[in-house]
């Protein structure tokens, strides 16, 4: 051992030496950090591709309004339009929508305020109810009692002729609502 | 070293030689594996970090199994579990030493960080051996949750439901994160793909490296002697007499000090394999399918106090306590060797660690007994699938009976039981007379109030007589009606 640690041993390098060993090892950590940049840069944008839409929304046909009587709230679905081929059954996104009267809709988001589970529509009791923490909500998705700080996330719709089109293409949030 | 004659022995010696004078195993690898320890620390409580390793060792083999057959794919992933499950020879089996292997695993790190709190383990010098472990318990804990999601059945899909809704309460940037999180605007294949890539590749390379970081710094520093009562550690003289220690009383760890570990590790895997055997793989429940929407989803049993605790958070402060909660807690945990640095070590002389573990674990143990059966929850089917019993309803008057039929189709007892059955979301009406007037029980019927809903605008003045006739009846034996004591009667 006493031997090896002699054996790397060298002279005190000459002064012009040392300048060009450190001109190259700042011209090597140059062109490093260059190319970290133009490496790590694209490697940020495609992780963080989907960040750069603030919101995902665009006009979906959710169907003929008969299929929608007054006075019901019916379980509806679309395919969501920001969807890729590999998607599978995840692209079908399931809607409540509530006929009020005439042309007058309410388009709820299935997934409950407080955690995003599932709420199911109870008719007799004109209430919606989450199986998770016990979200409940009122028939026009008001907040009935659990722990949603809110009521339902409700969609944009529109009527073109007899079928109705719902404002839609990303899961709800507190932060990006439909 | 050098080995000379003849004969197979010899040989076999020779050629070991040539090994390791290429691979100086013999000055680098062997060290670590035949270093003293105290012979005390040769204990059975001291097998719990090993076993944890054993099953990270088998969760890598059982993993590398699984992505033979599975196939991360939104639209296929769930099918492709359920050919394991039925159709690949053993799949079900691998799935089931895959699952269980989780549950194992996060079980014996668990009663190591305890055995290595109450030993008092993290103390000096040991403190970055602590901090590495916590960072290695909530890699495990993550390894477990993106499991869940390779699991892709309705309980992943609104799994990854609920992490959304947590992540959208962060202020601002809350929308992107949960784009970023999801790869896209909804839970489908790039969801899916980017957990999958945190499951196999992210998360076990940092597991790996920090493992080996904190194998590091066992060997370095030694392995924690059995604590003795009134023995302080103090920066001054801790070292010096840790290494007295091992130099009278140590053992070399291979082959003295690791043989409890063996057989140990024996018991773990046999475990591990009955287990697996007998109650067979997790899942997969219903397809990920968002439309199917009669799903109940619960998490897998480690995330279970979470689940409950989310549900019992008083709203005013939630988003807060979700937000900030879990990095202070970790905070607090990882920084303990610095506020708890020196002193007394032994368990029995530190009777605040016992109260710390024992309420951290009734916690834990409550909020998950809670999590089985959320009280919190309407019970979905008990307005039409659960019996009015028959005392409620003998000797009854025709008005009080159809009070009875508008309990069960108006659902009241999604929330409230009777006679043991139906919700617990509200309290059982059973006894509901002996507590609520007849003007209470209107008032509370038509506005609702105290987390109920007002049914004002579904009942009709038919319906609310005879739902309180009904009501009116429901006092136990002995007890007096609740009255308005303005009314004299």
């Amino acid at each position: 051992m006493a031997e090896e640690q002699k054996a790397p041993t060298m002279n005190p390098p000459s002064p012009p030496s040392v300048s060009r060993r450190f001109f190259l090892l700042k011209l090597g950590v140059f062109l490093n950090v260059i190319a970290a940049g133009l490496i790590g840069i694209p490697l940020i944008g495609y992780i963080a591709g989907a960040m750069r839409r603030k919101a995902y929304n665009a006009w979906i046909p959710l169907g003929d309004i008969k299929s929608f009587p007054s006075g019901e709230t019916r379980l509806a679905s679309y395919t969501n339009p920001f969807r890729v081929p590999w998607d599978g059954m995840t692209a079908e996104i399931p809607c409540w929508v509530r006929h009020v009267d005439g042309e007058k809709f309410q388009i709820f988001a299935i997934n409950c305020a407080h955690l995003g589970c599932p709420v199911r529509w109870f008719r007799e009791s004109q209430l919606f109810m989450c199986p998770c923490h016990g979200g409940v909500y009122y028939a026009d998705g008001a907040r009935a009692s659990g722990p949603p700080p809110r009521g339902l996330y409700e969609y944009e719709y529109e009527l073109r002729g007899d079928d109705l089109w719902v404002r839609g293409g990303q899961i709800p949030s507190l932060s990006a609502g439909v | 070293m050098a080995a000379t004659g003849s004969g197979p022995k010899n040989r076999l010696a020779r050629i070991g030689t040539w090994f390791d004078d290429r691979l100086h195993f013999t000055e680098s690898i062997l060290p670590p594996i035949v270093h003293a320890v105290p012979s005390n620390a040769a204990s059975w409580a001291y097998v719990f970090g090993s076993a944890t390793l054993l099953c990270l060792v088998m969760q890598i083999i059982t993993g590398i199994c699984l992505a033979l057959v599975y196939a991360p794919a939104a639209d296929e992933a769930w099918k492709s579990l359920l050919y394991l499950n039925y159709v690949q020879p053993l799949g079900w089996f691998l799935r089931a030493m895959h699952a269980w292997g989780s549950h194992f695993m996060i079980a014996l790190m668990t009663i190591h960080l305890v055995q290595v709190f109450m030993f008092g383990a993290y103390k000096y010098p040991r403190e970055l051996t602590w901090v590495v472990g916590c960072l290695l318990f909530i890699l495990t804990l993550a390894m477990g949750f993106s499991g869940q999601i390779m699991r892709f059945d309705q309980d992943a899909y609104w799994g990854l439901g609920i992490v959304v809704s947590i992540i959208g309460r962060v202020p601002l940037i809350g929308g992107e994160l949960i784009h970023l999180v999801l790869g896209g605007p909804i839970i489908g294949a790039e969801t899916l793909s980017r957990w999958f890539a945190l499951h196999v590749f992210v998360l076990p390379g940092l597991l790996l490296g920090l493992i080996a970081l904190h194998l590091w710094l066992v060997v370095k520093i030694g392995i924690n002697e059995w604590p003795m009562p009134g023995r302080l550690v103090t920066r001054e003289r801790y070292l010096e007499e840790y290494h007295q220690l091992v130099a009278d009383e140590g053992e070399p760890f291979v082959p003295d000090g690791v043989q409890k570990d063996v057989v140990f590790a024996g018991i773990v895997l046999l475990a591990l394999v009955t287990c697996a055997a007998v109650f067979g793989p997790a899942g997969p429940n219903g397809e990920p399918n968002p439309t199917l929407i009669n799903t109940l989803p619960r998490p897998d049993f480690w995330f279970l106090p979470l689940f409950a605790i989310f549900a019992l958070l008083p709203p005013y402060m939630e988003s807060f306590l979700m937000l900030a909660g879990p990095p202070v807690l970790i905070l607090l945990a990882v920084a303990l060797p610095f506020y708890s640095n020196l002193g007394e070590k032994s368990f029995k002389r530190r009777p605040g660690a016992w109260v710390l573990v024992i309420m951290v674990f009734l916690i834990l143990g409550v909020l998950a007994w809670l999590g089985t059966f959320s009280p919190w929850s309407p019970h979905m089917s008990a307005w039409s699938g659960v019996p009015t019993p028959v005392q409620y309803v003998q000797g009854r008057t025709p008005l009080e009976l159809q009070g009875a039929l508008v309990i069960q189709n108006k659902q009241c007892r999604n929330c409230h039981s009777l006679g043991g059955e139906g919700g617990l979301r509200g309290p059982p009406l059973d006894d509901v007379a002996g507590r609520l007037s007849h003007d209470e029980l209107i008032r509370q019927v038509l506005q609702g109030g105290g987390n109920m809903p007002a049914y004002g605008k579904h009942l009709s003045p038919e319906q609310v007589t005879a739902l309180v006739a009904f009501l009116e009846t429901m006092v136990r034996g002995g007890q007096p009606p609740e009255r308005n004591s303005t009314e004299p009667r």
